[in-house]
């Protein structure tokens, strides 16, 4: 500020002010190459810097527009939990704090829930909003998870949840704590139903999230350079007082360490999730009984890996083209593999563990 | 095992006194003078005197007691001479026999488990390891789990349940260790499913927060149907020093934190999360181990008798029913 501003009035200040005003999102520097981008360009690119292929973050508002079909969903609605059960106070009192976060994000609480088409199928997904209070997991997004699991269940869809967290909502305590074992409840009700549930975990996805639904998916994938930890390098390096290794606790550091299944560009998220969906749905809506087909996908990819290539074909079209199926698939598809010879056992959905790939 | 185990009798003097114990310790220290000086004599003088002291001791030891701060119990339950899981389980459990390994990578002595007999009835029995001295406090990584020890948990509860053996898990911890090797081998990973099998467990599992509840480090072994805390334990979302750094990126504001966050066992049973409070001997759990094992005992043996006869599908929801009440009525 400059002495002019404090010796004017409030209203020509106002009006100095007004002119000199530019939108703070006009113009955004890549965290990597140091770049300028224009802030309407970036949102056209899905938030990705052109020259460096940076993942900028993004709302939990834009996080489902870009998954569903024309950016059409329905909030699913979240019980309210109590407000400041501890009547915290750090440098704010709490509430304040809520209501600043709420004013900010248009958002009830850091993870906003929808429903809606993936392409063409229908979906349950919630996303976190790094803006609202780090993103932290508190009783209000606990629930909100819940709340879309459970949702999942009932409509008998598949769960995305785009994780990005600082980690428990300090301002909670223990209440916030127990977020972990409630939700990975709702979790096991996925699993129970046998809906597929993919998780994204994006930049940055840290503490009891991690530590909790978002690493007990059925599907991991990660955004590229995306931070994904339980303890951050901060505090492991004041722990340990080491440097730490390059790309320490990135997506393709947790590719390489088995942590996660595949690194997805943004712009090619939407279409693997609605790729995972149909596969890891296809079969459980074609038999009707939810019991084993889980089990069968499982004994088709495996044997098209360890079957010799040409087999591998004549064992998948069977599975995709699910016209021929008289019985559940685990039956019909197992004489197919019967006749190849080599690893039969796999298809006998009560083989044990012994199969190893023949060879 | 562990000597510090041993009945009251053989009760070593306390060594450590908290910063706030000093009053105590003058007396204490004047009346062990006043005995070392007087030898044999008896004279009824000096004993009076004596008797005074350790009366005026004891009296101030109960006042001091019976209102501690958050901060206060945080120190007590991280007191060095506190009883850590080993000397729980020599006392509490026969024919105990440790188990090792998560048999994919290693062994780890933060968390330590095996199977035994507690009164009479098979369980498994588990916790987090602190150590006594320093060079078990290396050993144990001062009860700081890496993957491996989440991943033994969860084998030793997929054993009890395959054997229809009761989970007995005792909580202290300062949180999940923090280290490279930690985070390469999937720390958030284990502790998520090390929850996860917590709570599709078919047999009761009892936890007892003995010392320190540590985060997520203390939740993947602690999400059991009944949940128990000595009287001045503490139970956390984030060590007091981690919360401070958080919040305020001042570690050394952690006694704020402390105060504010709710984490002794009186503001956890109000707050539902926790379901009974072991009473401590006044002075804390080291002044009198024997009786803190006794009362712990009895605890135990009083709450899982609450599951006799439970089903493993009755076991498995009233758990699951715990966990998703929390916080819905406060």
């Amino acid at each position: 500020m400059n002495w002019i501003n404090n010796v004017v009035r409030p209203k020509i200040r106002g009006f100095l002010g007004a002119k000199r005003e530019v939108p703070d999102d006009m113009w955004r520097t890549d965290p990597e190459s140091g770049q300028m981008v224009l802030g309407k360009d970036l949102a056209n690119n899905q938030y990705v810097f052109p020259g460096s292929n940076h993942h900028d973050r993004m709302t939990a508002q834009q996080r489902l527009a870009h998954l569903f079909d024309d950016g059409e969903y329905t909030k699913v609605a979240v019980p309210s939990v109590p407000a400041d059960p501890l009547k915290f106070r750090d440098s704010l009192r709490y509430p304040e704090r809520l209501k600043e976060a709420r004013a900010k994000t248009e958002l009830e609480d850091s993870v906003l829930v929808g429903e809606g088409r993936l392409e063409e199928q229908a979906v349950v997904a919630a996303a976190h909003d790094m803006r609202f209070v780090g993103g932290s997991l508190g009783m209000a997004a606990g629930q909100a998870v819940i709340a879309g699991m459970l949702r999942a269940v009932e409509l008998k869809t598949p769960f995305i949840l785009f994780a990005a967290s600082g980690g428990a909502r300090m301002q909670e305590g223990i209440l916030s704590l127990m977020q972990m074992p409630r939700t990975t409840i709702a979790v096991q009700r996925l699993r129970e139903e046998r809906l597929p549930y993919l998780v994204v975990l994006t930049n940055p996805t840290t503490g009891g999230v991690t530590a909790s639904y978002a690493m007990l998916g059925d599907v991991h994938i990660a955004e590229p350079g995306a931070l994904i930890c339980f303890a951050g390098p901060r505090v492991i390096q004041q722990t340990i007082r080491e440097q730490l290794p390059d790309g320490f606790q990135r997506a393709e550091y947790l590719l390489a360490h088995g942590m996660i299944d595949m690194v997805v560009h943004r712009h090619k998220m939407k279409a693997t999730l609605g790729r995972l969906c149909r596969l890891m749905t296809a079969n459980s809506s074609l038999v009707k009984v939810p019991a084993k087909p889980k089990t069968m996908n499982g004994h088709v990819a495996l044997n098209g890996h360890a079957a010799a290539p040409a087999q591998g074909v004549v064992i998948e079209a069977p599975v995709g083209n699910g016209s021929d199926t008289k019985a559940p698939a685990a039956t019909s598809a197992s004489p197919r593999t019967m006749t190849t010879a080599a690893p039969v056992k796999p298809t006998d959905p009560a083989a044990k563990p012994t199969s190893k790939p023949a060879g | 095992m562990n000597e510090q185990a041993k009945p009251a009798e053989g009760q070593e003097p306390i060594r450590t006194y908290l910063k706030w114990e000093a009053p105590i310790l003058d007396k204490e220290r004047k009346a062990a003078d006043l005995k070392a000086l007087n030898g044999g004599d008896t004279s009824p003088a000096i004993t009076g005197e004596i008797n005074k002291l350790q009366q005026e001791a004891k009296q101030a030891l109960v006042d001091l007691y019976s209102k501690l701060t958050p901060w206060q119990k945080t120190e007590v339950a991280r007191h060095p001479e506190r009883p850590h899981t080993l000397d729980f389980v020599t006392a509490l459990i026969d024919d105990f026999t440790p188990l090792a390994g998560d048999r994919y990578f290693a062994e780890d002595a933060a968390i330590m488990g095996g199977m035994g007999s507690f009164r009479g009835r098979s369980v498994v029995i588990m916790g987090h390891e602190k150590g006594a001295d320093t060079e078990a406090r290396i050993r144990h990584n001062f009860g700081m789990a890496k993957p491996e020890g989440y991943r033994k948990a969860i084998r030793l509860m997929e054993l009890a349940e395959r054997f229809d053996m009761p989970v007995i898990t005792l909580i202290d911890t300062p949180g999940a260790y923090p280290g490279i090797g930690a985070e390469e081998r999937g720390q958030a990973e284990a502790i998520a499913r090390s929850t996860d099998v917590c709570l599709g467990l078919g047999v009761p599992i009892i936890s007892v927060v003995i010392g320190e509840g540590g985060s997520g480090g203390a939740v993947a072994i602690a999400t059991a149907n009944r949940i128990l805390m000595l009287e001045h334990a503490i139970y956390t979302v984030a060590s007091p020093e981690a919360a401070a750094s958080i919040l305020w990126k001042d570690s050394a504001r952690a006694i704020d934190a402390a105060t504010s966050m709710k984490i002794t066992a009186q503001d956890l049973l109000q707050l539902k999360v926790i379901d009974g409070i072991i009473p401590e001997p006044v002075g804390g759990a080291h002044r009198d181990r024997a009786a803190t094992f006794k009362a712990t005992g009895a605890a135990i043996a009083k709450t899982l008798a609450e599951f006799n006869g439970a089903t493993p599908a009755q076991a498995r929801r009233q758990r699951q029913d715990r966990f998703m009440a929390i916080g819905q009525t406060i």
